[in-house]
């Protein structure tokens, strides 16, 4: 029985073979002399084409246009709907929600930091154009061409009114995900905005039961409290935010002039919409210069506090390095501080690498996330103490306006002022004045 | 709509001044990542030489059926009659049979080609990337068959869940135009 003899052999020598499935020559593969057999090779199927890429990067430029042409100049909350519709199939169910605007951030991050990756040409492209649409139209990415503000636009229906307070404290996640999300693409660790996308595996219709779960979660929310992940969670949000501040357009909820009639005041389901204002009380005036000169001077501090803050959390931070958890596991095994050996470790000592050079590494790593937790920590804490800031300044309006920053450019506005009935000849203008 | 007034005061000077930055900081991103940008894709693959033949890919991937499948490369391929990718280790026949097989959805099919050589073939229908069959030929066999992300099948995610889970980072980015990494023949 040969080949049972070559099986033993075989088997001898697999004993000092451990971890990695690699496989040694142990059988030469055949000549065949009695039939012609001819050796196949394995297929190898290819990839999705470049050019579909290509393609997706167009539609989203001509959606993009579409978008700022219906928000601000045609000014028609059913033609935004129907593109909304059309970016929830094309972008969502077509495309499986892979690559978004929003992810593109991690991208774009870790090109910057990690010198191996170079980001797709696409990759960038659906990281820019709707940064630079914002610049100048508002957040019509947001109205109408972003899958996952689509998929909650579409379950809306009950909304109800969130308190500003609320609304500015829950909008600090966002922050807080964005500092984390630009922290982990940074260091090579994860890119957390897309492992935690609660929208994609409805697109793709499989997924994980958690994520699942937590996009049926946001949905449900969804119907009652507008857009949850769009005000307090998306990351690429707050970018779009505050390029918003300074577009040169922008969404206005009359078509010519408010006459401050009120009846666009309970339109917004996001709370955007800002009320006229009376005149600054003079006795709270003076306490109101003192509380922002104080709250000026307490910047510096909110910031080192949230650098430090940041910096401090860096033993945990790490965890999320591969990397470090490998160090770290290797440590507790070297010191038998665990009996569990982890697929990790196995295949860490079947390499043959040193445990110092892996310690030197984790270490390294470590220190890139104390200095980025510096970093991002103490954005984190400007974003705090300009909110705080922002609170203090009193601001003098006259119209109910659309606020610029949170303003998603849906257009739901639009057909609760007279003024725009007007435009629209639904109503006829009185002339007469009385 | 409403083009801001073009009256010059401290507000507006400040404002444009930000547009402005803002715009030049976005043209800085696109110039720093155009410049080393990659006309490419860039797809996921499994470098066959790190795997260790967990069944992670099978569960962890994000469709229902696993864009991971096992692949037979014939040329380092043994032919052997005892298979040990192909059959249990305690197989007393060496027979078809889920008695005797080690693919949990016989997704592999045994072929007689002539004494005392057959082929192995995988149906990747069947195959659901659980890699026993690997362990087993890197353990006592050539180590034809392995692992390699099946690009009909894979969605290209951005950060690929397996990719996630792997304990031994053998899944990279490698560029679209060359999306496997096959293993090397055997130098004679």
């Amino acid at each position: 029985m040969k080949i049972l003899h070559d099986i033993l052999i075989g088997m001898a020598v697999s004993l000092f073979l451990a971890g990695a499935a690699v496989g040694v020559e142990r059988f030469p593969p055949p000549d065949f002399v009695e039939t012609d057999h001819v050796i196949p090779s394995p297929t190898s199927p290819g990839p999705r084409q470049d050019v579909y890429e290509y393609i997706d990067a167009a539609v989203l430029l001509a959606a993009l246009g579409l978008a700022s042409y219906l928000v601000l100049w045609k000014r028609s909350r059913r033609a935004i709907f129907a593109l909304t519709v059309f970016s929830l199939l094309y972008f969502g169910f077509w495309r499986k929600g892979c690559v978004c605007s929003i992810g593109a951030i991690q991208n774009i991050v870790f090109s910057i930091f990690d010198r191996e990756y170079a980001v797709p040409i696409v990759v960038v492209a659906f990281f820019l154009l709707p940064l630079i649409f914002t610049l100048f139209f508002g957040r019509t990415f947001c109205a109408a061409v972003c899958p996952l503000g689509a998929i909650q636009d579409m379950v809306l229906s009950r909304p109800i009114f969130v308190p500003v307070w609320i609304e500015n404290g829950l909008r600090l996640l966002a922050y807080v995900y964005l500092a984390l999300a630009v922290l982990f693409a940074a260091t090579g660790s994860a890119f957390i905005i897309c492992r935690y996308d609660p929208f994609v595996s409805i697109f793709r219709l499989s997924g994980s039961l958690n994520i699942l779960i937590l996009g049926g979660c946001l949905l449900l929310i969804g119907v009652f409290i507008g857009r949850p992940y769009c005000r307090f969670l998306c990351p690429y949000g707050v970018i779009l935010r505050q390029l918003s501040r300074l577009s040169k357009w922008r969404v206005t909820i009359t078509s010519d002039e408010c006459i401050r009639c009120r009846l666009c005041e309970d339109s917004c389901p996001f709370g955007a919409i800002r009320k006229p204002t009376a005149q600054w009380p003079t006795e709270e005036y003076h306490i109101a210069k003192k509380r922002l000169a104080f709250l000026l001077l307490l910047l510096p501090i909110i910031v080192f506090l949230g650098g430090w803050a940041g910096s401090s959390l860096k033993g945990v931070t790490s965890q999320a390095h591969e990397t470090v958890r490998l160090a770290r596991q290797i440590y507790l095994e070297e010191n038998g501080k665990t009996e569990e050996v982890t697929d990790a470790s196995t295949a860490f000592r079947a390499s043959g690498q040193q445990t110092e050079e892996l310690y030197q590494q984790a270490s390294n790593i470590r220190t890139r996330f104390e200095l980025g937790g510096w970093i991002l920590g103490g954005f984190v804490g400007l974003v705090i103490g300009l909110k705080l800031i922002g609170l203090s300044v009193w601001r003098q309006r006259t119209d109910y306006e659309a606020d610029r920053a949170s303003c998603f450019a849906c257009g739901r506005c639009f057909k609760y002022c007279p003024r725009e009935l007007v435009r629209l000849q639904k109503i006829k203008e009185v002339t007469d004045k009385w | 709509m409403t083009k801001d007034d073009k009256t010059i005061n401290r507000r507006n000077f400040l404002r444009d001044g930000l547009w402005g930055g803002c715009l030049a900081a976005l043209g800085i991103v696109a110039g720093a990542s155009a410049r080393k940008n990659r006309k490419n894709d860039l797809v996921w693959q499994i470098d066959p030489y790190k795997c260790i033949a967990c069944d992670r890919c099978a569960t962890y991937c994000v469709l229902e059926d696993s864009a991971v499948k096992c692949v037979q490369l014939y040329e380092i391929c043994g032919y052997c009659d005892f298979c040990p990718g192909y059959f249990e280790l305690g197989a007393t026949v060496l027979k078809a049979g889920a008695e005797n097989e080690l693919c949990p959805t016989g997704a592999i099919k045994r072929t007689f080609i002539e004494d005392p050589y057959y082929e192995y073939d995988i149906d990747e229908t069947l195959c659901i990337g659980c890699a026993k069959c690997v362990k087993g030929c890197a353990a006592f066999g050539n180590g034809s068959l392995f692992l390699q992300v099946r690009h009909d099948r894979c969605l290209n995610c951005n950060e690929c869940s397996i990719a996630v889970a792997c304990p031994t980072g053998a899944f990279k980015r490698v560029p679209a135009d060359e999306p496997y990494l096959l293993k090397k023949a055997f130098s004679t």
